[in-house]
C-alpha cells in the first residue's frame, strides 16, 4: 500500500496492492449485505412501480426496535440513551435513511476501487465516502473482535497461529488506511 | 454547515423555565473511532476550528463523552443522524 496523500484542489490518492484491493472489496461487500436497506422496505410495494417504491423507501417508517446483532446495533445506534420511547421513534424515522446512506458510501468506495488494485484517485466527495465506509468496516470488525482502547496489547497477547490474529492484522491495516486518508484531507 | 449549533458552554441556572433548557448532542467514547477521524468529523460537520474540534475529541476520549452542540430538539436530532452516518456514537438529550 502507498498511503493516501492529498491532491491539489481537494481529494486524495493512494495505491493498493491487488490482494489489499480484493480484501477491501470483500469487507465492504459484507457490510453492504449486513445493512441492506431492502430489509426495511414495505412488503406490499409493487416492484414495477419505481416511484412508489422510492417514495415508500423515503417515507415508510422503519422498525422502532434496535437490531439484535451487536454489529448492526453499533452501525445503527440508538439516538437517545435513557429514553427507549424517544429512541424507538427516532429509529423509526431515521434508520431507513441511515441504512441507505451507509449503503451509498460503501457503493461509492467500491466504484472507485480498481478491481485489481493499483492507483486510486478520489475527489473530495469520494474521499468522504471512503472515510465513512472504511469506518463502518472498522466498527464491524472492532465489535466482532471486542477491541478496546488497549488494542495493541490485545493483539500482542495473541499467538500468530491464533485464528483471530489475521483479523487483528486486517483491523490494524484498515486503521492505517483510514488514518492516512484523514491526514490527507486535514 | 448551515446548521451551526449554538455555543455549547451555556450558562446553567436552577430557576430557568423548562422550555429554556436546551437540547444537546452528545458524543460518546468508543474504542474504534480514530482520534484524528473524530476531530475531522467535528470540523467537517459543525464547522468548528481545529482547536475546538480537538478539545471536544479529547473530552470524549478522556471523560467518556462530550456535549458537541446545543439548541432546538430537531436540530440536535439532525446532528445525531449525521454523526451516525459517520459512525460516531451520538445521542440527543434534554439538558438539565
Amino acid at each position: 500500500m502507498e498511503p493516501f496523500r492529498s491532491v491539489r484542489g481537494g481529494g486524495a490518492r493512494a495505491s493498493l496492492a491487488p490482494a489489499e484491493a480484493s480484501l477491501l472489496r470483500n469487507l465492504v461487500g459484507q457490510i453492504m449485505e449486513l445493512i441492506d436497506p431492502l430489509d426495511t422496505e414495505p412488503k406490499d410495494s409493487d416492484p414495477d412501480d419505481t416511484l412508489a417504491a422510492l417514495e415508500a423507501m423515503l417515507h415508510e417508517p422503519g422498525s422502532a426496535e434496535a437490531p439484535e446483532d451487536p454489529v448492526l446495533a453499533r452501525l445503527l445506534p440508538d439516538g437517545y440513551r435513557d429514553d427507549p420511547e424517544a429512541a424507538g421513534e427516532f429509529r423509526k424515522y431515521t434508520e431507513p435513511a441511515l441504512r441507505s446512506a451507509k449503503q451509498q458510501a460503501a457503493r461509492q468506495l467500491l466504484d472507485t476501487l480498481p478491481e485489481t488494485g493499483g492507483r486510486i484517485q478520489l475527489t473530495a466527495e469520494q474521499a468522504l465516502a471512503w472515510l465513512k465506509a472504511l469506518n463502518d468496516v472498522r466498527l464491524a470488525l472492532g465489535v466482532r473482535l471486542g477491541v478496546t482502547e488497549e488494542f495493541e496489547e490485545q493483539w500482542g497477547r495473541l499467538k500468530p497461529n491464533d485464528p483471530q490474529w489475521t483479523a487483528y492484522e486486517v483491523y490494524a491495516w484498515l486503521g492505517a488506511v483510514q488514518e492516512s486518508l484523514v491526514q490527507a484531507l486535514s | 454547515m448551515s446548521a451551526a449549533p449554538a455555543e455549547v458552554d451555556l450558562p446553567r441556572s436552577a430557576d430557568k423555565p423548562v422550555s429554556d433548557r436546551p437540547w444537546v448532542t452528545i458524543v460518546w467514547n468508543d474504542p474504534v473511532n480514530l482520534m484524528s477521524y473524530v476531530t475531522y468529523v467535528f470540523q467537517h460537520v459543525f464547522g468548528y476550528p481545529k482547536k475546538k474540534a480537538t478539545k471536544l475529541m479529547l473530552d470524549v476520549h478522556h471523560k467518556g463523552r462530550a456535549v458537541v452542540a446545543a439548541g432546538a430538539r430537531e436540530a440536535m436530532e439532525h446532528n445525531v443522524e449525521i454523526l451516525h452516518g459517520y459512525g460516531l456514537w451520538a445521542t440527543v438529550r434534554h439538558d438539565k
